[in-house]
Order: structure tokens, then sequence, then C-alpha cells
């Protein structure tokens, strides 16, 4: 029976096989934040162990560090008491540490890929649900909890068991305006929040191979969205030319070398797997979330839904959500008036992100009610936006323009939308109070964010013509 | 680890699917409280009004369910994001055992490394044992591998083996790991000479 790209990856990294589906598996590169790296190094020090491979750990501060331009060191005091702990702690153990202002620093799901510390069929995890982002690259990555960060540090292994496999399928071409963070939106709204739970999941199809690097992140990165801890697409060449060259990317002989390898991790044509799904690209049309689940999405031409006329167990769920949400049953979602738009998150801050958004935003302005805020991913997506004037579009157009770091999409470093107030976020959780307490939020890609930024309500992006 | 082996005490149904770590504890709660101090504000969404005040509503802050030890939820509980906070603001709220159809995967394991018993049973079980529970206390019996809810008949559940041995033991796994450091060195060894490029990292800007 042929193995699956998923099935190839596992394999590689078994030490030891515990029965019942339980493994101890290698970790090739394990990524700590300010958050929960910070904790685990803390809990092994208390212990009084050593980390098993500092050489293998990367650190850098993202969630709780200021995004005020021009940033003083520290936010407030959870965040200079969590930023100084993995300092610290960093420093003791010998682990490479990303600070404020270095080139690498970043949200660390988007400094993997690009300092090529995310590799083709590594294992890699990270103490933060969105870890399967890496997976864009071919890698096997999950987020895992402080006490399994505490474990990786002192072993380098990490106990688990193995999950199903399911594949799906993206044929078909997307229209134009519309991007991976609406096809990945409009499968959830497909499939449901839990139908990935217990899975690893391979996307494929043709959407996916003409799918850009970036748009390949965004996609895994909204794995865990739909319950699915592992996302993976397997490697090719589009993936081989964006690692080449990086900074912690193997070079010369063992790049060849390297190559040679990932070459072969693609899925066999008769693997099999637990589940199949299927989506048609090209049906897709912008999606906007309206609930307090990332499953609750509609083509930004749709109606809120109306819960009399849902499936009765859907009711309650329904009624909670547009209470939260403050939307009336049946509204259309187009013309609801926002008072926030945050761009930036794991999900959607790369440089390919911004160009879209700054597509949108070019020669109009935010809407006087508005407040717009644009939050690079990491040091570096910041200077070269900086380089091809990104800034100057958005800064011009009304939009603050930041330093990178999580921000709004987790709202830990006090970036906050305010108790009713509504916001249109790149980024991938919608729940409730997750930009804040009481805060409202809709999740949409970059240009659909843009675009609610210049008109002040929700708005079609392909009504712009940008 | 702490132990787990047999808990009884009122079950608290709440059934709504989905619930999230955040909502299970807010991101500026556990970042201004320590550990011992989450169960104030576990599920804070959901248990309080906005002007503070109880949710009478909430199941347990009904008089069958104050201070129950087990919490029977909906579908995907404790999806979201990987904050192991969420487990110890649960079990500050008293809770030992959660109950329900899924769970979110990270989430679930955060629940054995803490000593909390994460059960999965299919959606038919999860509402009858809801049915039943304002009858009386449930027993959950980890070594036995059974449920036995008020003027019922017993079900059984499952939780990996290793799992179960880990909690029913109080088994901490770093150790349990690093017994296995020759092993462990011996992968590494192999790794060296098959993928070099995992373990000699370049750093081209230095």
């Amino acid at each position: 029976m042929g193995r699956s790209l998923f099935d190839k990856v596992w394999d590689a990294h078994v030490i030891a096989d515990l029965g019942d589906d339980q493994y101890l598996l290698h970790v090739d590169r394990h990524l700590l934040h300010d958050l929960s790296g910070g904790r685990g190094l803390m809990e092994l020090r208390e212990r009084g162990l050593d980390v098993a491979n500092p050489e293998l750990c990367f650190a850098t501060p993202d969630h709780a560090v200021s995004t005020e331009p021009g940033r003083a060191d520290l936010t407030d005091y959870a965040g200079k008491r969590l930023v100084n702990g993995l300092r610290e702690s960093c420093a003791a153990c010998g682990i490479r540490l990303f600070d404020l202002d270095d080139d690498g620093q970043g949200i660390v799901h988007v400094i993997g890929p690009e300092l090529g510390i995310t590799l083709p069929g590594v294992l890699l995890v990270c103490g933060d649900s969105h870890t399967c982002t890496h997976g864009g690259l071919g890698a096997l990555s999950w987020g895992i909890g402080s006490s399994e960060v505490a474990h990786v540090l002192a072993t380098q292994t990490i106990l688990q068991r193995r999950p199903k496999r399911m594949r799906i399928t993206l044929d078909g071409r997307m229209d134009a305006h519309v991007t991976p963070k609406d096809l990945v939106l409009y499968l959830i709204g497909e499939i449901g929040a839990a139908a990935g739970v217990g899975h690893a999941i391979e996307y494929a199809g043709q959407a996916i191979r003409e799918m850009p690097i970036e748009g390949r992140l965004t996609i895994c990165n909204l794995s865990i969205e739909f319950g699915a801890k592992v996302g993976m697409i397997a490697p090719d060449d589009a993936t081989f030319d964006y690692l080449a060259g990086r900074r912690f990317a193997p070079a010369g002989a063992a790049w060849d070398r390297a190559i040679a390898e990932w070459r072969t991790l693609a899925s066999d044509a008769d693997a099999v797997f637990d589940r199949e799904v299927a989506i048609d690209a090209g049906a897709v049309r912008p999606q906007i979330t309206w609930g307090n689940s990332p499953q609750d999405v509609l083509p930004v031409d749709g109606r809120v839904p109306d819960p009399s006329t849902a499936p009765p167990d859907r009711r309650p769920a329904i009624q909670a959500a547009l209470d939260y949400m403050d939307l009336m049953p049946g509204t259309p979602i187009e013309g609801v008036r926002v008072d926030r738009v945050f761009i930036g998150s794991c999900t959607n801050r790369r440089i390919s992100d911004l160009r879209d958004a700054a597509r949108v935003a070019a020669g109009r302005k935010v809407a006087e009610h508005v407040e717009a805020w644009v939050v690079p991913g990491s040091e570096s997506v910041k200077r070269a936006a900086e380089a091809e004037g990104l800034d100057r579009v958005f800064r011009d157009s009304g939009f603050q323009w930041r330093a990178p770091g999580c921000s709004m999409c987790v709202a830990a470093n006090g970036d906050r939308v305010a108790p009713g107030a509504r916001c249109v976020s790149t980024s991938n959780r919608n729940f409730v109070g997750r930009q804040g307490p009481g805060s409202r939020t809709h999740l949409a890609s970059p240009a659909m964010a843009a675009a609610a930024a210049v008109s002040g309500h929700i708005a079609d992006v392909r009504k712009l013509g940008a | 680890m702490e132990k787990f082996t047999r808990v009884t005490g009122p079950a608290a149904p709440l059934l709504r699917q989905n619930i999230d770590t955040d909502m299970i504890i807010p991101m500026q709660r556990m970042l201004d409280h320590e550990r011992d101090a989450l169960g104030r504000f576990a599920l804070e969404p959901l248990r309080f009004n906005g002007d503070g005040s109880e949710n009478p509503e909430f199941p347990l802050h009904q008089p069958a369910f104050r201070d129950a030890p087990i919490l029977i939820t909906g579908r995907n509980f404790g999806c979201g994001s990987s904050r192991e906070t969420a487990v110890w603001a649960l079990q500050g709220l008293g809770i030992r055992v959660v109950i329900g159809s899924s769970f979110g995967d990270i989430f679930y394991n955060n629940c054995f490394k803490n000593g909390v018993l994460p059960i999965v049973l299919d959606e038919d079980a999860v509402a009858a044992l809801a049915a039943a529970a304002p009858a009386g206390p449930t027993t959950v019996d980890l070594a036995a591998g059974t449920i036995r809810p008020p003027n019922r008949a017993a079900i059984a559940f499952d939780v990996p083996p290793s799992q179960r041995a880990a909690l029913l033991e109080g088994l901490d796994e770093i150790d349990m790991t690093r017994r296995r450091l020759d092993d462990i060195r011996a992968f590494q060894a192999r790794g060296r000479e098959a993928r070099p490029w995992i373990y000699d990292i370049p750093d081209t800007s230095a």
C-alpha cells in the first residue's frame, strides 16, 4: 500500500512505537514565543533539567510585544514579564532569540518559513495552535501545550498518537479577487469547525499546485480552525524556489541532498486516506464571517442566517452568535458598518497579503469613523514593504503602519477592539472576546479588509475594481 | 502529575458546541493571573453577565450542579488556541472530568498532562448522560473504564492505554521519556548521517 506525504514524514521521525498508536517522535525544529515558550523554559529550569538540543530551538517574542510605531521596548507589565522571561531563559539555555528590532523578529509562523528554519519533511512543533501553518512548505507541524513544550525542551521528542489522514482536493481555478483566505474559509463553512478533529490534512489539487507559497501557508494556517492540528502540502519546485538561499536553509551539497529527499515526499498514487473531501475552487466568492466560529461564513453578497428557518438543533447557536454580533436575522452582510479594520496575523500578513490590501487602498481614504491598522508579520516583511513603498500607500490612505507582532489577532499586548466595536480582521478567529472583551470580529481576506476600511462598512471587493 | 482513579459528583451539562479555549479562559485573565487564580475566570463569558453578576442559567450556577467535578460538553469543546491555561482554569473551577463527542486535539492532550480526564463518547451517549445528570451524582471510574450515571446502567469508555496508565499512576512523562535517552541519541546519530541538514544548520548572514 502506498504512503501519503504525512505517513512518510511521520515514519521518518519515529524513535519508538509505544503501542496502541502511540509514538515517540523526534522533533527537528522547535519554535518558542513569549507566551508559552518562556513558561516551558521556566518549568524546565525549575526541575533542574537542561535543554536537550538548544541548537534546534529558535525563539522570538511576538504575542505580548507592542506594535506601536517606533515602539518602546515593551508594552505593559504582562508583556514586560513575558518578554524578559523569554530573553533571560533563552540566554541561560543557549537558545537563539530574534529580539525586538532584529531582522529575524516577527510572528513565529511568519519567521519560520522566511528564515528557512521551516523545511520540507521536518517535524516542527511550537506552543501555538497555528503551527499547522508550516505544513505549507511540506513540514509536519502542529501546536502543543506548555507541558509538551517542556517535554520537547527536555528530550527533543514528543509523545503523540498517530492521527487519521484526510485529503482535501481543491480543484478548479480561483476567480479574480478570490484569495487563499476565501478558499479556506469557504472550505470550513462547507465541512464544519470540527471536521478535522483527529486528522492530519493534506491539501491537493490544481488550486494548490498553482498557488504561491505564501497562499499555501495561509491555507495550512487555518487547518486548526476546522479542528485539524496538522495541514500539509507536498513540496514542489515552487517550495524549493521559495527556500533557496534563505538564512537557515541548507546550502551547497547539503541543499542538493535535501532536495533529492524532498522530491520523494509527495503522496504515492495509491496512498490511502481515511477521508477524502473535494472542493471546486472555481465556485468560491469572496468570503466574510458573521458569527463566532470560523464555520459561520458567507459569501460577501450573502445574507446572515435566520434561526427560524434553520434546523432546530442549530437555532440556539445561531441566535447566540447573532446576539453577540448584534446582527439581525436575514440581513445582507454587505453594508454592515464597521469601526475597526485589522490587517495582520500569522494568517495574512506576508508581503503578498500587503500588496493585495494596498491595491485596494491605493488612491482611496479610510472612512472617517474607521480606525484601520496594518501590522506586518515580521521585521523583514516590514522592511520589504517599506522598500517597495507599501507603507506610504497605507499611510496616505489613513491606515496606521505598525511594528510586527501578533497584535489584535490575539489581543495579548493591549492592542484590542473595544467592547461592542466591530472589526473586519484578516486573522483566524472570530471567537467571543478574541480581539478583546465584547469585541465583534468578521474574518476576511486582506483585500476584503481594505475594502471595508475605505468603504466604512463590509464591502464587496469585486465592486471596487482594484 | 496528579493521579486520577475515580470521581463521584454532579455532572453538569454544558452542551453548547464549539466552546473554544478563549471562552474557557480569556487572554487578559491568563495574562493577569497566576495558575491558581484562574478558576474564578473559567468560562467567564458564559458564567457571568456583562455587569459581573452570575448568569443564573449557567449550569454550574444551578443548585443541582454547583461544585460539579464532571462537565458534559457539546461537540468540539476546547477547540482553538493551545493555551494549557484552559485546563488549569477548569481545574480551578473543580472540574476533573470532561465528557463529550469530540474535543480540540491540543486541549485533549493538555488535559492528560494535568490529571484531567477527557472522555469521548458518541453523541447519543453524551445526550443520555446529560439527561440523567440532574437526578444525582455520576461516578467516573478510570480503572474500571465506566461511567455510572444516576439511576441508569453504567456505560463503558476507552482512553488511550498509555495515557490511562499515566493518569492512574500519576506518571511523569518527561521522566518516562528520559529513560529512553539512549534511543533518542541513537536516532539523532543516524539522522546526522542520513539528513545532516536537520542538525548542521547554517547561518548565511553570520
